[in-house]
């Protein structure tokens, strides 16, 4: 029989492509070139911390990863407060990757995370292509490390004009620099920023340097005014728009670099689809628009259940529509 | 951090307490869990709400026995506006209890209690568990107009010793809350002073305090998105046990701290001597 849920809306309405499926019946592997993961969720760096908060309520190994926040190869203490403004559908924030750095992360979190059975993507950055090699570096054969992200499209460092994401030759610098020296076996994901006249060029260029799949998208750079105060609202000023105010340009980024694969323009690898996801319907737009798997982010901060509900939700709608395998949906809008 | 529960929580009531709403949750396995100065954040809209953070609050009370938790609440912008209008029977998403709640003396204490506006809410479960270890309390509770002061009847329930103060003197003594509490510390030989309110007020009550020979813990407010540890959008600059200063999560390391350690003339600055300043070009 079809099953049905509000997550996967009205049968009747949906275009099935194949027949009848049982939500437990799906296929919900996500295939990630050379790696896989037992299911598509993960969470999008920054809204997860290190993973033992998001513990409580559910277990971490449920998900398909566990994507860290940003560690840089020393510690930082973020910006200043105020750190965060509401927006409609989404907010700002601005915490400058605060964190005590790759040794401290290595060696008390990531035990941590493996006891749990978590798989674990780590998102690493520096403020020069060395440093991001250090960090890319220091997770060579540690058990639970499952993937390497890459961020070059933090919009709260220090000197915005030289987000390397902008910039399709810094990037490939980048990416080529921990491609070299990260494990041979962990895959390398690099994070694109929205903020650019081209996110296809940037894409080429980071899988040319050897990426092994991309992640789309970073927030979006964005500022509010306190109109009390008359002053921006963030001590940084302009700040990393997330939510579902986002989706909308998140979907797109995915579904012009999806297509560029399709036509032959730059070399396929596996994307990773994030930006404003709050439900299974919202994941599923961007597994249709080619991401092969989804990161779970802002939603975290309204419901830190978000992960497993969407990935339940998710189930659901593909059960609706018809799919046996979640592979099978990747793309499909294209066809 | 107590381990929280995320729940539908069914809206009991709402009323009005002075300037401000009094919202009872009947909130199914939340009320046993809760210590004084544990908050709730409450959803806000439903699922498609275009208001996505949550709102945070002190737990004023739990009721064990009936499975409720209340909140005190004033309306400062479009969520608690919205709050405003829940109706008994209404379902809200809540998540409980959260935060690191303020330290009950094991034994007898002499302990005194103030607060800014609501930020007396918590004080009065916290008061009834220190009088159950035998202790004393005495309260001292301001706000800037008598209407925007809450709960001096259920202090006076609890204590003959109970200051008011109001800014413009339309209610019990013109002033703030630090003006009686050096005089309070020495009548009462307070051994702890416990405070809830505005981050100045909370910076003056532990200068104070300390200056008095009294412990100070203080419940911060600091503007949050998740509640739940996860966003670091909460911190504020803290010496930890071992000397070091770190931006530390006022929603699991916090909303209580030791007074003594929370660098309040820092807050929302990069002290060049907290961790990992340099790293952002602070020297």
């Amino acid at each position: 029989m079809i099953e049905t849920t509000a997550a996967g809306g009205a049968a009747s309405t949906t275009q099935a492509v194949g027949g009848p499926v049982a939500a437990h019946q799906v296929d919900m592997t996500a295939a990630l070139g050379r790696s896989s993961l037992p299911n598509p969720i993960t969470t999008a760096s920054g809204c997860a911390g290190y993973g033992r908060d998001l513990a409580k309520f559910f277990g971490l190994d449920e998900i398909g990863a566990i994507t860290t926040k940003t560690i840089m190869p020393y510690p930082r203490s973020g910006r200043a407060t105020p750190r965060m403004a509401e927006t409609p559908s989404g907010m700002l924030n601005s915490i400058g990757l605060q964190g005590s750095g790759i040794d401290a992360f290595v060696a008390h979190e990531l035990p941590w995370l493996a006891q749990r059975g978590a798989r674990t993507i780590v998102s690493i950055a520096g403020e020069r292509v060395e440093e991001f090699a250090e960090s890319a570096a220091r997770l060579t054969g540690v058990p639970g490390v499952v993937g390497i992200e890459v961020n070059i499209s933090c919009p709260n460092v220090a000197d915005r004009g030289l987000v390397f994401a902008c910039n399709p030759a810094t990037s490939y610098d980048v990416i080529r620099a921990v491609r070299e020296v990260a494990d041979p076996a962990l895959p390398v994901y690099a994070k694109l920023s929205p903020d650019v006249t081209s996110i296809v060029e940037i894409a080429r260029a980071c899988v040319e340097a050897g990426a092994d799949g991309l992640s789309m998208i970073n927030t979006l750079l964005g500022m509010e005014i306190d109109t009390t105060r008359l002053r921006p609202a963030l001590a940084g000023v302009t700040g990393g728009l997330s939510g579902p105010a986002i989706r909308p340009v998140a979907v797109r980024c995915v579904y012009q670099v999806y297509a560029a694969m399709r036509a032959g323009v730059m070399p396929e690898v596996p994307i990773l689809g994030m930006g404003g996801i709050r439900s299974g319907l919202d994941a599923l737009q961007f597994l249709l628009a080619g991401a092969s798997a989804v990161s779970v982010g802002t939603v975290i901060f309204n419901d830190p259940g978000a992960p497993v509900r969407i990935l339940e939700e998710l189930r659901d709608a593909l059960a609706t529509r018809g799919f046996w395998r979640l592979a099978d949906a990747v793309g499909a809008a294209h066809r | 951090m107590a381990n929280p529960l995320q729940v539908a929580a069914e809206v009991v009531s709402l009323q009005p307490a002075g300037a401000y709403h009094h919202l009872v949750l009947r909130a199914p396995g939340v009320a046993e869990r809760v210590e004084p100065g544990h908050f709730v954040a409450v959803a806000i809209g439903g699922r498609d709400s275009a208001t996505l953070l949550r709102r945070a609050f002190s737990i004023h009370r739990a009721d064990e026995a009936a499975g409720t938790v209340e909140v005190v609440f004033a309306e400062h912008g479009k969520g608690t506006r919205e709050l405003a209008r829940v109706r008994p029977g209404d379902r809200l998403d809540v998540v409980a209890p959260l935060g690191t709640p303020f330290p009950v003396p094991s034994g007898p204490a002499t302990a005194l209690l103030v607060a800014g506006g609501y930020g007396s809410a918590p004080m009065f479960a916290l008061a009834e568990r220190i009088l159950d270890q035998g202790g004393r309390v005495g309260f001292i509770l301001g706000a800037a107009t008598a209407d925007r002061l809450y709960g001096v009847d259920q202090a006076l329930a609890l204590t003959p010793d109970v200051v008011v103060t109001t800014d413009d003197g339309s209610a019990g003594t013109r002033g703030l809350v630090t003006g009686p509490l050096a005089e309070a510390i020495a009548a009462t030989g307070a051994q702890a002073v416990y405070s809830c309110g505005p981050m100045a007020m909370l910076r003056a009550v532990t200068e104070i305090a300390t200056a008095h020979g009294a412990r100070s813990w203080t419940a911060v407010e600091e503007s949050m998105a998740c509640g739940v540890g996860v966003c670091m959008t909460c911190v504020l600059p803290v010496v930890g046990n071992d000397g070091v200063s770190r931006f530390v999560r006022s929603c699991v390391d916090g909303p209580c701290f030791d007074g003594t350690k929370v660098r309040w003339s820092d807050v929302g600055t990069i002290p060049a001597d907290v961790e990992g300043a340099a790293a952002m070009g602070v020297r």
